[in-house]
Parts: C-alpha cells; sequence; structure tokens
C-alpha cells in the first residue's frame, strides 16, 4: 500500500499507518486550485473541465479523515469559489460542504492509497459534484447550466485520472509518521 | 435531546453548514443583494496571485525560450541549424508582439475615436466553474468601473460589468444566458432584444415574423437599455428562421471574435448613428493585357479586354467571367464586399471590422448614454 492514509480494514477496525497533511498544504492547495482555475482556462480553455478544486476538496477531506473537518474545508473552498464566479453565494458552498463530509466519511472505509480507488473517487465525486451543482443550480436559483452529457462524462473520467496524479503529488508533501 | 445531538455530531454539524448556506443563498436570492464583504476579500486577496502568476509565467515562457530550448537545440544541431532555430524563434516572438501591438494600436485608435469615454482593461482571469461566461479584469472602482458598465471593443459589444471591486470587476459575456441588451438591425431597422445562448451565437428575440431580417445584415446596440450606447455594432446575422411568433434569429457577437485578451469598458456613452449599409462597389474596369516585350504583335485580347489564360490567375478569371456570362451578369457587377458595410479604420484585419468600427464624431444627434 502506498502513502497517503495508508488503513486496512481487519474485522471492522482500522489499523492505519499515519501521515499528517501539513498545515500550508491544507492552506496553499485550495488556494492553487482556485487560481488554477481562475488562470488556466485563459490559456488552455479545455483546463476549465479540470475540477481542481474539487479533487483538493477530496484529498483533504480523506487524509484528514473528520467528516466535520472535511465538511468545514468543503465549504470554506466552495464559498471561496462562489465569491469568484457571478452567483449567489453558497451554491459551491453546499456542493463541496457534501462532498468533504462524503470524502471523510469514505476515507475511514476505503483503502484510498491504491491509484484504483483513487481514480474511482475522482470519476465519483466529478459526478456527484456536478450533479448536486445542477441541482442547486436549478432548483434554488432556476438557472440550470445545461452541460452536454458525452462532454461530463469524459471531464469525469479526466478528473479521475487528474486526481491519481494530483494526490500522488500531494501525498509528497505529507508529513510521515510511524 | 442533547444525547442524540452529540451522538450524531458529525450529521448535525453537515446539516447545520448547509442549513446556513442555503439561508445564505436564499436571503441573495430573495433580496437580489449580494454579500459584497466577502466578494471583495476574495477578489482582493486572488487577483494579485493572478496578476503575479500573469507575471511570473510571461518571465518563463520567456526563459524557456531564451534559454532552455535553445541550449537543448544547441546540443542536437550544428552552429546553422541553431542559427536557423534562433532566428524562427524570435521571428515568432516578433510576430507575438506585432499582433499585441496592432490589436493595442487599434484598441487605442478605437478608443480616441469614439466619443464615449472609456478606459481600456486587460483579461485576467475566468469565471472558475465549468459553464461560467464570466471574466475578470484588472480595471475596477478605483479607475471608475462601476456594475451595469458596458464592456466593448472595436470589433463591437462584449458584455457588460457585473460587480466591480477595488482593482478588478466581473464582465457578464454576450453569450450568457442572462445578458440582454436592446439591439436594431442596420439595414431594415428592427428592434430586438439580444440574449445569449450557451453557445457561441447570440439570439435576437422579440422580431415578429412580418419584420424583414436578412443573413448577413448586422445589428447595432440601440441604446434603448441605457447601458450600451446607441450604435455599438454586434454582430451579423448568421440564420433566420420564422418561428410561431417571433423570428429565430441568430447572431455571431463581433466582439468575442479572435479571443478577448482586451476590452475597453464605457464610462460614460454617448450615443451614435446607425451606419448606414454601404452602397454597391463599383470596380474600376480591368485593363487590357500590356504589350508582350521582345517584338511580335501583342497579345490578341478580346474586344472585351480578356487575355488568353496564360497563368493560373488567368484562368481563374477566366472562369468567373465565363460563369458570370452564363448568369447574365457583367464581370465586376453586383459586387459583395467581404466586409460590413462601412468598415474603414486602422488597425485591425479588414474582414473583422464592423460596421461601426469608424463612425464620423458625434454630431447634434449624439447624446449622452447615462445621465
Amino acid at each position: 500500500m502506498n502513502g497517503f492514509d495508508e488503513q486496512i480494514v481487519f474485522g471492522g477496525r482500522s489499523r492505519k499507518k499515519a501521515s499528517r497533511v501539513r498545515p500550508w498544504v491544507v492552506l496553499a492547495t485550495p488556494l492553487a486550485a482556485i487560481l488554477f482555475q481562475v488562470y488556466a482556462p485563459l490559456y488552455v480553455p479545455l483546463l476549465r473541465y479540470l475540477e481542481l478544486t474539487l479533487l483538493i476538496t477530496v484529498y483533504l477531506a480523506v487524509s484528514r479523515r473528520g467528516p466535520v473537518t472535511g465538511a468545514v474545508t468543503g465549504a470554506l473552498i466552495g464559498l471561496v469559489q462562489d465569491s469568484l464566479s457571478n452567483q449567489p453565494l453558497g451554491v459551491f458552498g453546499m456542493v463541496k460542504t457534501i462532498i468533504g463530509y462524503a470524502g471523510a466519511s469514505l476515507g475511514v472505509r476505503l483503502d484510498t492509497g491504491h491509484a484504483a480507488v483513487r481514480f474511482g473517487m475522482g470519476c465519483f465525486f466529478f459526478a456527484a459534484h456536478q450533479l448536486l451543482y445542477e441541482a442547486a443550480k436549478r432548483w434554488l436559483l432556476s438557472t440550470p447550466s445545461g452541460l452536454p452529457l458525452v462532454a461530463t462524462l469524459a471531464a469525469m473520467v479526466a478528473n479521475g485520472a487528474a486526481g491519481v496524479f494530483l494526490f500522488y503529488l500531494l501525498d509528497k508533501l505529507k508529513d510521515k509518521e510511524a | 435531546m442533547g444525547s442524540l445531538l452529540n451522538r450524531y455530531r458529525s450529521l448535525t454539524a453537515l446539516l447545520l453548514l448547509l442549513l446556513a448556506q442555503l439561508i445564505l443563498v436564499a436571503y441573495q436570492v430573495h433580496t437580489a443583494r449580494d454579500v459584497r464583504l466577502l466578494r471583495v476579500w476574495t477578489v482582493s486577496a486572488v487577483t494579485p496571485l493572478a496578476r503575479l502568476l500573469d507575471s511570473a509565467s510571461g518571465v518563463a515562457s520567456g526563459f524557456l525560450k531564451d534559454y532552455v530550448l535553445l541550449a537543448g537545440v544547441e546540443r542536437e544541431n550544428r552552429k546553422l541549424a541553431e542559427e536557423v532555430d534562433r532566428l524562427k524563434m524570435e521571428n515568432r516572438f516578433l510576430r507575438s508582439e506585432l499582433a499585441t501591438a496592432e490589436r493595442a494600436q487599434a484598441l487605442g485608435a478605437f478608443q480616441a475615436r469614439t466619443p464615449s469615454r472609456t478606459v481600456a482593461a486587460r483579461v485576467i482571469g475566468v469565471g472558475p466553474s465549468v459553464d461560467s461566461r464570466v471574466l475578470l479584469v484588472d480595471r475596477g472602482t478605483s479607475s471608475g468601473v462601476r456594475a451595469g458598465m458596458a464592456v466593448i471593443r472595436p470589433d463591437g459589444i462584449v458584455g457588460k460589468v457585473t460587480a466591480a471591486y477595488p482593482s478588478t470587476a466581473h464582465v457578464l459575456l454576450v453569450t450568457d444566458p442572462r445578458f440582454a441588451a436592446g439591439v436594431i438591425s442596420g439595414k431594415n431597422k428592427v428592434q430586438g432584444t439580444l440574449r445569449g445562448t450557451r453557445g457561441a451565437l447570440c439570439r435576437v428575440d422579440y422580431l415578429q415574423n412580418e419584420e424583414t431580417v436578412e443573413p448577413g445584415e448586422w445589428f447595432y446596440t440601440s441604446g434603448d437599455d441605457l447601458l450600451f450606447p446607441r450604435g455599438l455594432p454586434v454582430g451579423p446575422v448568421k440564420t433566420v428562421a420564422a418561428g410561431r411568433t417571433f423570428k429565430e434569429v441568430l447572431v455571431e457577437p463581433s466582439g468575442l471574435g479572435g479571443g478577448v485578451e482586451e476590452v475597453l469598458i464605457v464610462l460614460e456613452g454617448v450615443h451614435q448613428p446607425i451606419p448606414e449599409p454601404q452602397a454597391q462597389v463599383e470596380t474600376a474596369p480591368l485593363l487590357p493585357p500590356p504589350p508582350v516585350e521582345g517584338g511580335g504583335a501583342p497579345a490578341a485580347a478580346p474586344a472585351t479586354g480578356v487575355a488568353a489564360p496564360e497563368t493560373d490567375a488567368d484562368r481563374v478569371v477566366d472562369a468567373y467571367r465565363k460563369s458570370a456570362a452564363e448568369s447574365g451578369r457583367a464581370y465586376g457587377d453586383n459586387v459583395q464586399p467581404a466586409k460590413p458595410p462601412g468598415a474603414t479604420g486602422a488597425g485591425s484585419a479588414p474582414s473583422s471590422r464592423p460596421p461601426g468600427a469608424a463612425p464620423p464624431k458625434p454630431a447634434a444627434a449624439t447624446g449622452a448614454a447615462r445621465p
């Protein structure tokens, strides 16, 4: 098992080889992800489909394990994303709150160090994020974004793959503890 | 109750967080007010970093072009090949610089020519969501920018400012479904409302089926919305179809062509007249072919002044003549200009220059768009 919150479930109890996310990583990575989403699509429009803020939310939620911490992290990242977009504050906030909570809850049950699991998590959480976001826009704001299905599916796979790579890089920034 | 909440502490926290944000959204939607303080903080925190990144990427790409790539070339090629590659890169760089300078010159020329008071702004970011049609520009309230101001380019309108912060502003693009502006067609003078469609084209609403709109006809801002000064080019009509009550007219927004990097924000708009469609262009008659040098009789030319085809160009011209003769028209008649009528002015590609690009200075008919 490699890096990232290695844990194996034995008879309902988990044995964890803990590794801690450094505080500056917790602050810097969401900011970098926000900047990426604001800046990178200017030069490569396709990068608009890469939801780095979502992947960072999932990573922080999974690696810090606490569902409350995950939800709060998601809420903060979502609110910052909201305040840079042209929609009411709280839409991304609510979506990422749920993603953070779900990520942390899932993190204590799965071997989140395995690349295949990470890929699946990236795909799953991207799909969930888009569904929740679309639902929030449709029912709360009455402005459905109407993303095309094929593009969303392609983006889901791309985000899954990006998640594997990104999580691997972020593992390198962790404090290793026995 | 307390023990129950404590038992489901995580779930309670989640629900509280969601409820708080739901109330926040409901407050904003219900009162149509924004939580401005948080946005100002975030934008003020993020935009300096975005600018820093912009500068850093310029320096990094310059370093990469000037040193790293050249070093690789040096290892792989001989001196001559290296020199050629470096010259090619310099050439590319200069072309890029020239294009930037031309864009800036066109923007400056337009800014000087237009009667409206404008401020130039640079696009430094986009909205951070997949479906976003919002730009972030580097001018804000400190430059006099306010929400609701029109954002234009020499080629056409770009959008409008939806939020202004101290040093930046959000611009909603014309392609966003929430965008709306009053427009009028240049030729038939029919009025409608321009709206975004989430695609590359915009829709013109509320045009009766009985009204005449032709494909290729240009639309201009009508000034009725009190945001955009009258007479700014919007774009040419791409498709026209009859609907149940209203026509379905799609317009290609000319202001978004070729990527938006620099824009003008209209601080104080002045209405301008709608440019009249240009009259048909009469072309000069073709000259007879030149005499053949080195003696001999001049090339026999038909009475119409047409030379026997000798080159590919001659053959193409000949083909056009035959085609015109078959359709019963004289060559050179009914010339359709490649660009919209009234297109003059310096600095930008002729094909992208809209009819209102070089409007005359306003005379008595002009007035301020906003009080």
